[in-house]
C-alpha cells in the first residue's frame, strides 16, 4: 500500500536520473537524485513502498541501469505505467522491480492516491476510488526471474553456459 | 523463413520462433563501456562464474568519459581497464579510444546474421550490417558475459521501404529522422524495425549507420537494414571469416509484417527535430530565426567518414560565426586520421572549430560542450530530451551534419542550400 507519484508520457532516463548524477550506482546515491531532472523535490517527498504511475513510453531514452536503480532505492513498490521503454522494462525486471502495464492507468489513478498493488495476481487498487486496474500478464520466463529476485539471483541458481 | 530478425533469432535457437515469445538466444558478440561497464562488473561478480563466456566475443570500450572529466571517471575508466586485463578481453585504451558504435563495425567485429548486445540503447547501431544488435542494462550484460545467452522477446517486425531519390543535402539522417515522425516515439516498441527499398540501397554504409542508431529512438529492440553487396564489400574489408563465415538475411517472401511503411526521399528536404523529443520532425525551411549557441558534429549517429566529409563541404572557406562555439567531434582515431588526410581537419580548424579526442564528445551532458541556462545547441546526435546536453532548461535541435555546419557558419539554424555558393558534394 502506497501514494501514487504520478507523470506523463515519454519519461525519459535522463529525467528519471540525469546523466551528471550517474558516476556512482551507489543505491543509496542514486536515490537521493531519483527523478531529478523532472522534480528535484521527489525523493524528499517519496515514502518507502510508494508507488511511480506514468504514461506511456516510461523509461525511454538511454540504457543507464541507473534509473531502475534509483526508484528501487527510493524505496518504489512497483513502476505502474501505460507502456514501457524495452529497455527500463528489462532492467526493472532484472533487479527485481515490479513493473505493470496498464493501458489505462492514468484515467485511474490521480497524484497521492493510494494504491495497493498485488504483483503476484497484475492487480492494482485504487483504494482511493475502490478502481481495480488488471496489468498485461508477464511472460512465465520473466515472472521466474521476478520471483527469483532477479536476474542475478535466478542466474546463481538456474545459469548455465549453454541454453 | 520470415523477416530478417525472424530469421536470425530462429538460426541462433534452431526453433521456430514466434514474434512476442520470449527465447534464450545465444550471444554471439557483447559490449559495454566506462558507464554501463562498471555496475555489470559487480553483476557479474555476485553471478560467481569466475570467467566470461568467451573473452574473444567480449569488448570492452570506454567511450562516454574518455578523456575523463572528473576523479569518478578517472575509476570508472580504471575499472574497466581492471576488468579487461583480469579476463583477457578486447580493450581500447585512451589512445586508441573511439565512440563504440563507430569503432567496432570498423574494427571488423560486427557480423551480420549474429546476435550483438551491448550495454547502450545504440546498440541497435549495428542492424545496418544486418546483424541483431541490441541494447541492454548492465544487469543483462552480466548474465550474458557469464552464460553466453540471454532472455530476449521475439519482436513483431515493422518494415520501413524508403523510395525516390533524396535531393542534394538529404542523408540517412534525414531518413530516420523523417520515420520517426511517422512511427513516434513509441510507435516500435519492442519491435524490430527492418529498412530497405530503392533508396536505401544507393545509400552509403555510413548513412545507414546513422538510421539503424535511431531505430531505438521509435522504441524499437533493434533496426536491420536489408543487406546487398554495398554491405558485403564493408564487411569482406574489416571482417575475418576465415572461422566464422557471415549469413546475409534478407526477408523471405511470407514474411509478415506488424507494420509497414513507405517514405518517399524525392520530396523529401533537411530533417530537423526540435525541442524535446526526437520524433518531433520538421523540415529545416520552417524553422526561422532560431539563433543557436552551439553546434556539435560527431556521436554514435553522425561521427563517421561521410559526416565528417559534409561538414567540411559546408566549412570550406566559411568561418564559424561570432558567438557560436562549434565541435566537431570525430568518432574514431581513424575518422579523425581520415580528416587529417583529407584536409578536412584543416578546415574544421581554419573555421574556428575545436576539434575534440574521439568518443562521444557533448552528447549526453557530461564532458566537452555542456550547455548552460538556457542555452541552445544543434546537434547531429541523436537525443534532444530535457537538459539532456546540460541545463535543464537548455534546448538541442538534431540534425544532419551538413544543416549543423551550416547553422554554424550563420548562427542561426540554416540549410545548407541556402548559404552562398554552396559546395557541391559528391
Ligand atoms: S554518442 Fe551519445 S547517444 Fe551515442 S552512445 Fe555516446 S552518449 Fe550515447
Amino acid at each position: 500500500m502506497g501514494r501514487a507519484h504520478v507523470f506523463g508520457d515519454d519519461i525519459d532516463t535522463d529525467q528519471i536520473i540525469p546523466a551528471q548524477h550517474t558516476t556512482s550506482s551507489e543505491p543509496d546515491h542514486l536515490a537521493t537524485h531519483a527523478m531529478a531532472g523532472i522534480d528535484t523535490s521527489f525523493s524528499d517527498r517519496f515514502e518507502e513502498g510508494d508507488i511511480v504511475v506514468a504514461g506511456t513510453n516510461f523509461g525511454c531514452g538511454s540504457s543507464r541501469e541507473h534509473a531502475a536503480i534509483a526508484l528501487q532505492a527510493v524505496g518504489a513498490e512497483a513502476v505502474v505505467a501505460e507502456s514501457f521503454a524495452r529497455i527500463f522494462y528489462r532492467n526493472a525486471i532484472n533487479i527485481g522491480l515490479p513493473v505493470l502495464h496498464v493501458p489505462t492507468v492514468l484515467d485511474h489513478v490521480d497524484a497521492d492516491d493510494e494504491l495497493s498493488i498485488d504483483v503476484e495476481d497484475g492487480v492494482v487498487t485504487n483504494t482511493s476510488t475502490d478502481d481495480i486496474l488488471v496489468a498485461e500478464s508477464l511472460p512465465p520466463f520473466v515472472r521466474h526471474i521476478l520471483d527469483s529476485g532477479g536476474l542475478i539471483e535466478y542466474g546463481r541458481s538456474n545459469g548455465h553456459r549453454s541454453q | 523463413m520470415g523477416t530478417i530478425a525472424e530469421q536470425i533469432l530462429q538460426e541462433a535457437t534452431g526453433t521456430d520462433v514466434t514474434p512476442g515469445e520470449t527465447i534464450k538466444a545465444p550471444v554471439d558478440l557483447a559490449f559495454g563501456h566506462d558507464m554501463t561497464l562498471p555496475p555489470a562488473i559487480d553483476a557479474f561478480e555476485r553471478l560467481d562464474v569466475g570467467t566470461v563466456f568467451d573473452p574473444d566475443r567480449t569488448v570492452v570500450i570506454p567511450d562516454h568519459l574518455v578523456p575523463p572529466p572528473d576523479e569518478q571517471s578517472v575509476e570508472l575508466y580504471a575499472a574497466c581497464e581492471e576488468f579487461a586485463n583480469r579476463h583477457d578481453l578486447e580493450f581500447y585504451p585512451q589512445g586508441e579510444q573511439g565512440q563504440e558504435h563507430v569503432v567496432l563495425p570498423e574494427d571488423g567485429y560486427i557480423r551480420p546474421g549474429e546476435i550483438v548486445v551491448g550495454a547502450d540503447s545504440h546498440s541497435c547501431t549495428h542492424g545496418a550490417l544486418g546483424a541483431y544488435a541490441t541494447g541492454v542494462g548492465s544487469t543483462d550484460l552480466a548474465f550474458a558475459m557469464a552464460f553466453g545467452w540471454l532472455w530476449l522477446r521475439v519482436p513483431k517486425t515493422t518494415r520501413i521501404d524508403y523510395t525516390g531519390t533524396p535531393a542534394r543535402w538529404v542523408t540517412g539522417k534525414d531518413l530516420v529522422l523523417a520515420t520517426l515522425a511517422e512511427l513516434g516515439a513509441d510507435g516500435a516498441v519492442y519491435h524490430a524495425l527492418e529498412f530497405g527499398g530503392s533508396a536505401l540501397a544507393d545509400l552509403p554504409m555510413d548513412a545507414r549507420f546513422s538510421i539503424a542508431n535511431m531505430a531505438v529512438e521509435a522504441g524499437a529492440a533493434t533496426g536491420l537494414v536489408e543487406p546487398d553487396d554495398r554491405t558485403k564489400r564493408y564487411v569482406r574489408d574489416r571482417v575475418d571469416e576465415a572461422d566464422r563465415p557471415c549469413t546475409y538475411y534478407t526477408p523471405t517472401a511470407d514474411a509478415t509484417y506488424a507494420n509497414e511503411l513507405t517514405i518517399d526521399c524525392g520530396g523529401l528536404e533537411p530533417q530537423v527535430a526540435v525541442p524535446e523529443q526526437p520524433d518531433n520532425v520538421v523540415s529545416v525551411s520552417t524553422l526561422e530565426d532560431v539563433a543557436i549557441d552551439q553546434v556539435v558534429i560527431g556521436s554514435c549517429t553522425n561521427g563517421r567518414r561521410r559526416d565528417m566529409e559534409l561538414a567540411a563541404a559546408v566549412l570550406e572557406d566559411r568561418p564559424v560565426a561570432d558567438d557560436v562555439r562549434l565541435i566537431v567531434t570525430p568518432g574514431s582515431q581513424a575518422v579523425k586520421r581520415t580528416c587529417l588526410e583529407e584536409g578536412w581537419l584543416e578546415t574544421f580548424l581554419d573555421a574556428g572549430a575545436t576539434v575534440e579526442s574521439p568518443g562521444c564528445g557533448a552528447c549526453f551532458g557530461k564532458r566537452t560542450g555542456v550547455l548552460g541556462e538556457d542555452e541552445v545547441a544543434i546537434s547531429t546526435t541523436n537525443r534532444n530530451f530535457p537538459g539532456r546536453m546540460g541545463h535543464p532548461t537548455s534546448a538541442v535541435y538534431l540534425a544532419n551534419p551538413a544543416v549543423a555546419a551550416a547553422s554554424a557558419t550563420t548562427g542561426t539554424i540554416t540549410a545548407p542550400g541556402t548559404l552562398a555558393g554552396a559546395a557541391e558534394v559528391s
